[in-house]
């Protein structure tokens, strides 16, 4: 309870330090967080803005899936063989933390300009973390687990079931948090790029206009849906056994 | 080299050459994607011609800067929260889930802030790489075996050289991963921020010839770009290898 009321205070600070700026630097390049509150429910009274949510949120959704199934699956594949695992362990780090961003125009004149350049460039940014998680958890599944799993003659499935996937949900867990927030980033950056939908676009068009109240808005309201789906993984993940 | 670098060599090269055979033989457009060799050629040019000397040179400026500020002022943040425990159990949900707010929206507040240009960016990349540095002084602090503390009491030694003999070899393994995690993120920050809006930069430059049709030079750059984070993140890892390895002696 004490953390709890640590953490609080934490906020107070930091909603002070914003006001604390917005005093120093004025009307003109930052709202106070009174009126960024109020402006953002103006906004989320507006059709538009949930039209934009839509379209962000769906193809937000889209990638996530894929760079579940993709990056469970790929890591799966790699991490069954150990020669497999470490060849290909660096160059998945590489991809990792290569600027993706600079590949978006190719991934535009693949896709063509839409929704699913979205979706793909959203999943590029999750697809590896995933897989590199789910890798290295397959690979570090302690060799005793297999080798009781064998005296007591569980089958394939039943060694998939009760030892392989206990064993790997937590580094899994790990593996998708990252995943789920490397693919928003993934396509609220394309979007900002090149589109003419979405929160993304919403930001740049009011970069464009001079408009820092939305902009203030939009980067709270993602801020705060990432903070609280973050808060929801970490929940399950302890809520599992480790 | 060891037989899974063998294999990884022939893998990439495999890759590269697929990707020229699906290129050269017309399975992928000309106009979606150049063959590797085309890319190398265009590299070369624009090496030998220099026209772009100018902004390889200003991100490579960005990166540096804002990495050496991020490492800095990451370890002295992590240093100061790991020796405030109520600090530190207020501010570690929040570095749990920082990395899930998409930072990068807050870079049009930096324009607006500081102006299009080097500081904004600067700012960005800070912001995004910072908190990479701070969770790894803090691990590494955590992780200085007692018994290295106790070491220090029997020899009685000063606050000051206890930090510098003791505490930081101990921690500095840790604190290497943080400075090879600060130097991924701030590339990250600054291409990008440069891709989104600015002037100058490599970043800029790929999204300029994009938006005017000039495959070759975008795809020249982007190899140069690849070749770059890939050889300095695959030098930092490296080194971050090998200290590790020292920790389990």
């Amino acid at each position: 309870m004490k953390r709890f009321g640590d953490f609080l205070i934490l906020l107070f600070a930091l909603f002070a330090v914003w006001q604390g700026l917005y005093a120093i630097a004025g009307e003109t390049t930052l709202t106070s967080p009174a009126a960024t509150f109020v402006h953002l429910g103006q906004l989320m009274r507006t059709e538009q803005f949930w039209g934009h949510v839509a379209e962000t949120g769906w193809a937000f959704a889209m990638a996530v899936a894929i760079s579940l199934a993709g990056g469970i699956g790929l890591g799966t594949l790699l991490g069954l063989n150990r020669t497999s695992g470490v060849v290909s362990e660096p160059i998945l780090i590489a991809l990792y933390s290569l600027p993706k961003v600079t590949l978006y125009p190719v991934v535009l004149l693949c896709f063509g300009l839409g929704i699913s350049a979205k979706v793909a460039f959203g999943a590029m940014h999750g697809l590896i973390p995933v897989a590199i998680f789910t890798m290295k958890a397959i690979m570090q599944i302690k060799p005793v687990y297999l080798r009781t799993a064998r005296v007591l003659r569980l089958s394939p499935s039943q060694l998939a079931m009760t030892i392989a996937l206990p064993a790997v949900l937590p580094e899994v867990l790990a593996g998708a948090r990252l995943g789920f927030s490397l693919s928003l980033l993934g396509v609220l950056i394309g979007e900002m790029f090149a589109s003419k939908r979405g929160l993304g676009f919403l930001i740049t068009s009011a970069m464009g206009l001079g408009d820092i109240a939305t902009i203030m808005s939009v980067a709270v309201f993602l801020s705060i849906f990432a903070v609280a789906a973050n808060a929801l993984l970490l929940l399950i993940d302890r809520a599992i056994p480790h | 080299m060891t037989r899974e670098g063998w294999i990884r060599l022939g893998v990439v090269l495999a890759a590269t050459a697929a990707l020229e055979a699906l290129c050269r033989f017309g399975a992928i457009a000309h106009t979606v994607v150049l063959a590797p060799t085309e890319m190398t050629i265009s590299l070369w040019r624009i090496l030998l011609s220099g026209e772009y000397n100018a902004d390889i040179l200003l991100t490579l400026r960005n990166v540096l800067v804002s990495s050496a500020i991020a490492v800095g002022l990451g370890f002295a943040l992590g240093a100061i929260i790991h020796a405030l425990p109520r600090v530190r159990g207020a501010v570690e949900p929040l570095l749990a889930s920082y990395y899930s707010i998409p930072t990068f929206m807050f870079y049009p507040i930096f324009i607006v802030i500081f102006g299009v240009g080097s500081q904004a960016i600067i700012a960005i990349a800070v912001l995004l790489s910072i908190v990479a540095m701070i969770t790894s002084t803090l691990t590494g602090l955590d992780r200085i075996p007692p018994v290295l503390r106790k070491t220090a009491r029997v020899f009685r030694m000063s606050p000051p050289a206890r930090a510098v003999l003791i505490d930081l070899p101990a921690a500095a393994p840790y604190l290497f991963t943080g400075v090879k995690l600060s130097f991924a993120y701030a590339l990250i920050g600054v291409i990008a921020s440069e891709f989104i809006l600015s002037g100058a930069g490599i970043g800029y430059s790929i999204a300029y010839a994009y938006n005017n049709f000039s495959n070759q030079r975008m795809y020249g750059l982007m190899l140069l770009v690849i070749i770059v984070a890939t050889a300095a993140n695959t030098a930092l890892d490296a080194i971050d290898r090998r200290l590790q390895s020292r920790l389990r002696r």
